[in-house]
């Protein structure tokens, strides 16, 4: 029965996204070519990525708002370390940049699981607190272009089947992600653990270990993204993906991830985020003002959340419904 | 050079041109350049342009100095250790237009003449305000700069910053004032990359698509152009679509390198640093008073104007290209 529901919602989503492109369409028929839509989906591969380390933190009824400044700081780190020594090799970095973000989730973690502190709070503080540290570390200069090594900026734009890198990495990410929320304890657990904190713990797992991990695994996405981020764009500075935690948390939650915890699909976040992949990528070339872009981009997260409210309440969550009645 | 001042703070410099100045023989025009801080780049290349006037002017010995971080207390103490020394004029880049101002009227009553150059001084705290540019020089410079790798005329669209950005709707707005002075280059769009690489990036994609045949991407913001140049980079555009716009040439090097960028313009700080000491020993000689509407010299820039605030503009942004941009790239 609950399969049901979550397969219904992601075809719901599915439907709204090919509804989203035919419209689109009407506008701009280019933006449906298969290159276009390639170049969207490569465009949103950062996006996806972070929104199923969020996805994670959301389903143990957390939020991690310190992503973006993880990544940029992540990605201050890996270019530092670019520039310093450029024969380092690709696939190093990547490692360094994963373990990096991992770190800064693992700090975020260990102050919601040891000190209980509200995550809200923490990853507000965390997030200050890491562009604060971008600063120090570059000294508010950017890195450029010219000064990152070829191959740095080469990887992400490499070709494998026709699609980059970077989109091939999304797309991993999604498979192996949806493998562990599936098939793993561990993934079991961020579900139990947001679902009902009590009853997982009389389960025997331990809710704050499980948020730890989940704020890790974001953190770890985060680097990742940290490193693809700068590479592609060539620069790295203090306001990196400045506001982007936003657009994260607004993928999840247009992909039916529940705020409340408990809830959630990769597939479902990877469909909400990229939702606002192929609405950001559209309004630039379908003429719209730029103030209405806003409002759009806002009216549609609303509308998304709000069918997504909608169909929660008519399933419902009510167990013994002829005990209910019988009172 | 700038490890001593650093070390020493602008006082101890300020101490060391008071023992020496009795060396100097008595008609040698003293002119303190005083900047942000020391030891960073832009201002190097001021007292580079300070020391140029002084040398084609003769009889003109330039002190450059100021505090070693960017606070209006370290300023404050370079004046006063300056108004010591009894210069002659003082060009000051002020940290803080109102926290320098009464030391600065205090060096006035001396006698001294000051100006504000670059970052400026309320009205009260100095002779006259030179600004690298202006609004309009600015529109101007960013239209021409496409214009002039475009001689058969075409599509050129501009990538802002946010829509609501105040410098930058200024500029765009001279710029499409004097449009009509190039003829056939079409405006077919202003879009806002909100200052976001990905953003920015995206728009610039958005145009390509939406303008095949579109010859130039005017960006007038620094985070804009680095990612309009990397988006027609990675579309494998370069040749067809010219980046150009405002940026500085430590950023821009890359972009120069490649061929996305043509040119692009920035206030030149040589010529600043070079018009400002031109402008103080105008006024400190009694050749030209600062008054509004008063026209001065400013050797091989020309002249500059005094409105009714007794600010001044420059010059056209300078422009930089595959010539000069491996000089600029390690000054700023």
């Amino acid at each position: 029965m609950p399969k049901q529901i979550l397969m219904s919602r992601e075809v719901l989503l599915t439907g709204a996204i090919a509804l989203l492109l035919a419209i689109i369409a009407t506008r701009f028929p280019a933006f449906i070519t298969p290159s276009n839509l390639a170049n969207v989906f490569n465009d949103t591969a950062p996006l996806i990525l972070l929104a199923i380390g969020q996805m994670i933190v959301i389903l143990t009824r957390c939020i991690d708002l310190s992503v973006a400044a993880n990544l940029a700081l992540t990605g201050m780190v890996v270019s530092m370390i670019n520039v310093a020594m450029p024969g380092l090799p690709v696939p190093i970095i990547i490692l360094v940049a994963v373990g990096f973000g991992a770190l800064l989730g693992m700090v975020n973690g260990i102050l919601v699981w040891k000190l209980e502190i509200p995550p809200i709070v923490v990853t507000l503080g965390t997030m200050t607190i890491f562009r604060g540290t971008i600063f120090l570390l570059s000294e508010g200069k950017w890195i450029n272009a010219h000064e990152f090594s070829d191959p740095f900026k080469a990887f992400p734009r490499a070709e494998l089947l026709g699609l980059p890198l970077m989109s091939w990495i999304a797309i991993a990410a999604v498979i192996f992600f949806s493998i562990v929320m599936s098939r793993t304890t561990l993934g079991r657990a961020f579900y139990a653990a947001g679902g009902n904190p009590h009853a997982a713990t009389y389960a025997g797992i331990d809710v704050g270990r499980t948020q730890f991990w989940a704020f890790t695994i974001s953190g770890a996405l985060a680097g990742l993204t940290g490193y693809l981020w700068v590479s592609r764009f060539a620069v790295a500075f203090v306001d990196l993906a400045g506001g982007f935690e936003l657009s994260v948390v607004a993928a999840c939650v247009i992909g039916g991830v529940a705020i409340m915890g408990g809830i959630g699909t990769v597939v479902g976040a990877m469909l909400g985020a990229l939702f606002l992949g192929i609405i950001s990528n559209a309004l630039p070339v379908v003429n719209i003002s730029p103030f209405w872009q806003l409002a759009i981009s806002g009216g549609a997260i609303i509308i998304a959340v709000a069918l997504n409210a909608q169909a929660n309440r008519e399933k419902g969550r009510i167990i013994l419904k002829r005990a209910e009645h019988a009172t | 050079m700038s490890i001593t001042r650093r070390l020493f703070g602008g006082t101890a410099i300020a101490a060391a041109m008071l023992a020496g100045s009795a060396v100097h023989a008595q008609d040698d025009m003293r002119i303190a350049l005083v900047v942000k801080a020391l030891g960073i780049g832009f201002f190097e290349a001021a007292a580079e342009g300070a020391e140029e006037a002084a040398a084609e002017l003769g009889n003109v010995e330039i002190i450059y100095t100021g505090p070693t971080d960017t606070t209006a207390e370290g300023q404050i103490e370079v004046i006063n250790s300056l108004i010591a020394q009894g210069v002659d004029a003082i060009a000051i880049s002020a940290n803080d237009p109102d926290a320098v101002s009464p030391a600065l009227q205090r060096a006035m009553q001396r006698g001294i003449t000051v100006i504000s150059w670059d970052s400026g001084v309320n009205e009260e705290g100095r002779m006259m305000h030179l600004n690298p540019s202006s609004t309009p020089l600015i529109g101007n410079t960013i239209i021409k700069l496409a214009a002039d790798h475009m001689p058969d005329g075409g599509q050129v669209a501009i990538l802002s910053a946010s829509a609501t950005a105040t410098n930058q709707n200024a500029w765009i707005a001279a710029a499409e004032e004097v449009l009509p002075n190039y003829e056939g280059i079409e405006l077919v769009a202003t879009v806002y990359g909100d200052d976001l690489s990905d953003k920015s990036y995206r728009e610039a994609q958005g145009l390509m698509a939406s303008y095949p045949d579109l010859k130039a991407i005017i960006a007038p913001t620094t985070v804009g152009i680095l990612a309009s140049c990397q988006a027609v980079s990675d579309a494998g555009k370069i040749g067809e679509i010219n980046v150009t716009g405002l940026g500085l040439p430590s950023e821009m090097a890359g972009c120069v390198e490649s061929g996305a960028t043509e040119s692009f313009a920035i206030w030149n700080p040589i010529d600043l640093g070079y018009s400002a000491t031109m402008i103080a020993h105008a006024l400190a000689a009694g050749t030209a008073t600062a008054e509004p509407g008063a026209e001065i010299p400013t050797g091989r820039m020309g002249s500059v104007t005094l409105d009714d605030t007794n600010a001044a503009a420059m010059s056209d942004p300078f422009t930089y290209d595959a010539s000069n941009i491996d000089q600029f790239k390690d000054i700023f």
